[in-house]
């Protein structure tokens, strides 16, 4: 009797045992889970930090026209600008063939050509962006310089290289949202009489907007933060300024981080201004990305409303 | 008419993606081809006379990174996932998780570079080093890491959680020998997506490894060059003549894009393999 006791003593403290074992495990992985606010933590609390005397100048840093450290002024209004446009500039042409492919992927593509398609188009994101930057470099400067004039390093190359560094994103986001178009609705163009390309235009792009808009946002928060790629093309002059053609050289905000950190005299309003670059650039693309969010998640909710009154009936 | 015009015209507009993609390989293929020697991919870069030296350390030097990278990013974003998949209840700390892997995975690599640069190179003291660019890259790839896991989790069948669970097995236990095996294929594909990733990333090894490095580092604090960073220093800071540069650099480039190729192919490798052998076990 004994010693049956304590077998069943024992087994009762091994199941303890692994029932706290269990316990530690899950509180284990929960502090895991936890490392990611705390990184982002650290990262907002160090950023701030470094940068709050150069954001301390206000409207000097934000709407300073010049940006010369040589004498401390650092007005970083124009490389906004030029970010803006760089980016933009790259969106529009990453849209124009980006919207496009996503239409002939989701619509008409044969399966073997999407088979091409689709990966070409994902492997474009691995391409490391200081080669594609390096490919623009010696091809498409070298063409802008031959053909248009200038010095090649341009707001135009770094349309193109950036666009090419948007279109996977705005590509597949695109495609996704053509495709969670409700059959239905095709189906009732298309034996209303309408054609494929008519039913398209009427039918499932206007349902597709706000996904394809928000494929845009995200390409535009990559384009911004893009910058091995940028900064090889676009000539990074000494003093930056806000383009009047796109012939000519500019900075962005990316690249002016790169290019004066290596030289930058620790602790001087220098070293706190290019840290504020940097936040300044966390925020553009934080908000982009909320935005983002915003529209795909409003997306759903409409779709699910729409499915949920079709059902109902 | 009308339509077949369209249609052809939407065809060609999808097919420059390609056409892009096929452009760049070749021709990085084609003129990096003319540098690559074995004395080339084996001697220390010599900055003085470009030529005369090689790539050597700058290759081990961007596995030693990704290496830190990845043992930083991998065993912390599957717990994370599993965490998230598996025990999180639904409520405010797993959304604000959820929250900030999304905020993490948005930071521009160049930001996450000078958080780098002032919390591990300059806070921490590791100076620039392989620590601080390892763990820089980790922090980078982190939500990769914790969404490929999550996801892969959350599509494994409900049905192989409950046949383990009716057969005694613990939580625990059913998790890691039951779900994570059918989830590994996923999450390995997700993780060495990340790994391209990072092995192509310059900014961030730029901020937070020194530049011109000569030596393949001993320790974790040693300096380490790595790729990416040479491409950009030798065209940019070294100064050599423009042809010279410019012919090493596409060197670099195709090794660095054979490097990310190898790792694609062995990402689908290791993925059909275990597709094969799931099937295999089950019939």
């Amino acid at each position: 009797m004994g010693a049956l006791e304590h077998v069943r003593g024992l087994k009762f403290k091994f199941e303890r045992m692994e029932l706290t074992k269990e316990k530690i495990i899950e509180k284990l992985l929960f502090i895991s889970a936890l490392s990611s606010i705390l990184i982002v933590f650290f990262i907002i609390a160090f950023m701030f930090k470094e940068s709050i005397p150069a954001l301390a100048l206000g409207g000097d840093f934000f709407f300073g026209m010049t940006w010369c450290p040589k004498h401390e002024q650092f007005g970083i209004f124009p490389i906004i600008v030029t970010t803006f446009v760089v980016g933009l500039g790259a969106l529009a042409i990453a849209a124009g063939i980006g919207i496009p492919t996503a239409i002939y992927l989701a619509e008409f593509s044969p399966a073997w050509l999407r088979n091409v398609i689709k990966p070409s188009v994902e492997m474009l994101v691995g391409i490391p962006s200081i080669v594609l930057g390096f490919f623009g470099l010696m091809v498409f400067v070298t063409l802008i310089r031959d053909s248009l004039g200038g010095w090649g390093e341009c707001v135009l190359a770094g349309w193109i290289i950036l666009a090419i560094m948007t279109l996977p994103h705005v590509v597949s986001i695109s495609e996704d949202s053509v495709r969670a178009v409700p059959k239905g609705y095709k189906e009732a163009s298309l034996a209303l009489g309408a054609t494929h390309v008519q039913t398209i235009r009427r039918a499932i792009l206007p349902n597709a907007r706000s996904g394809i808009l928000a494929s845009l946002i995200l390409g535009m928060g990559n384009a911004v933060g893009e910058t091995m790629a940028v900064l090889m093309v676009i000539g990074n002059p000494e003093i930056p300024w806000i383009p009047s053609s796109i012939l000519e050289s500019v900075r962005v905000l990316t690249s002016t981080i790169v290019l004066e950190y290596s030289y930058v005299v620790w602790g001087s309003m220098h070293q706190h201004a290019l840290f504020a670059i940097g936040v300044v650039l966390f925020v553009i693309v934080a908000i982009l990305n909320l935005v983002t969010t915003i529209a795909i998640k409003g997306r759903v909710g409409a779709t699910t409303v729409i499915k949920g009154v079709v059902g109902g009936r | 008419m009308k339509e077949t015009v369209i249609k052809l015209g939407l065809c060609m507009v999808a097919l420059i993606s390609v056409a892009v993609l096929f452009t760049v390989v070749a021709y990085i293929f084609l003129n990096g081809m003319q540098v690559i020697s074995l004395d080339f991919l084996l001697k220390s870069p010599n900055y003085a006379a470009l030529e005369k030296g090689g790539i050597f350390p700058q290759i081990i030097g961007s596995l030693c990174l990704l290496s830190v990278c990845l043992l930083f990013a991998v065993p912390l974003g599957m717990a994370s996932g599993i965490y998230l998949a598996e025990y999180a209840p639904e409520n405010i700390i797993t959304k604000s998780v959820r929250f900030f892997v999304e905020c993490l995975a948005g930071i521009p690599s160049i930001v996450i570079g000078l958080f780098g640069l002032i919390f591990l190179v300059y806070y921490l003291g590791f100076g620039p080093s392989m620590l601080a660019g390892g763990l820089s890259l980790g922090f980078m790839i982190l939500p990769w890491t914790v969404r490929a896991s999550e996801e892969a989790i959350k599509a494994v069948p409900r049905s192989y959680r409950e046949a383990s669970l009716a057969l005694g097995a613990s939580k625990w236990q059913s998790i890691r020998s039951v779900v994570l095996k059918s989830a590994y294929p996923g999450i390995i594909t997700g993780i060495l997506l990340g790994a391209g990733k990072a092995l192509g990333e310059a900014a961030v090894i730029l901020l937070t490894t020194g530049g011109l490095v000569t030596y393949i580092p001993h320790s974790l604090l040693d300096d380490v060059g790595a790729l990416p960073v040479y491409i950009y220093m030798i065209l940019t800071v070294v100064p050599a003549s423009r042809d010279v540069a410019e012919s090493y650099a596409f060197g670099a480039s195709l090794v660095l894009i054979t490097m990310f190729l190898m790792i694609s192919v062995f990402a689908l490798f290791l993925r059909n393999r275990y597709i094969r052998q799931m099937s295999g076990s089950r019939g």
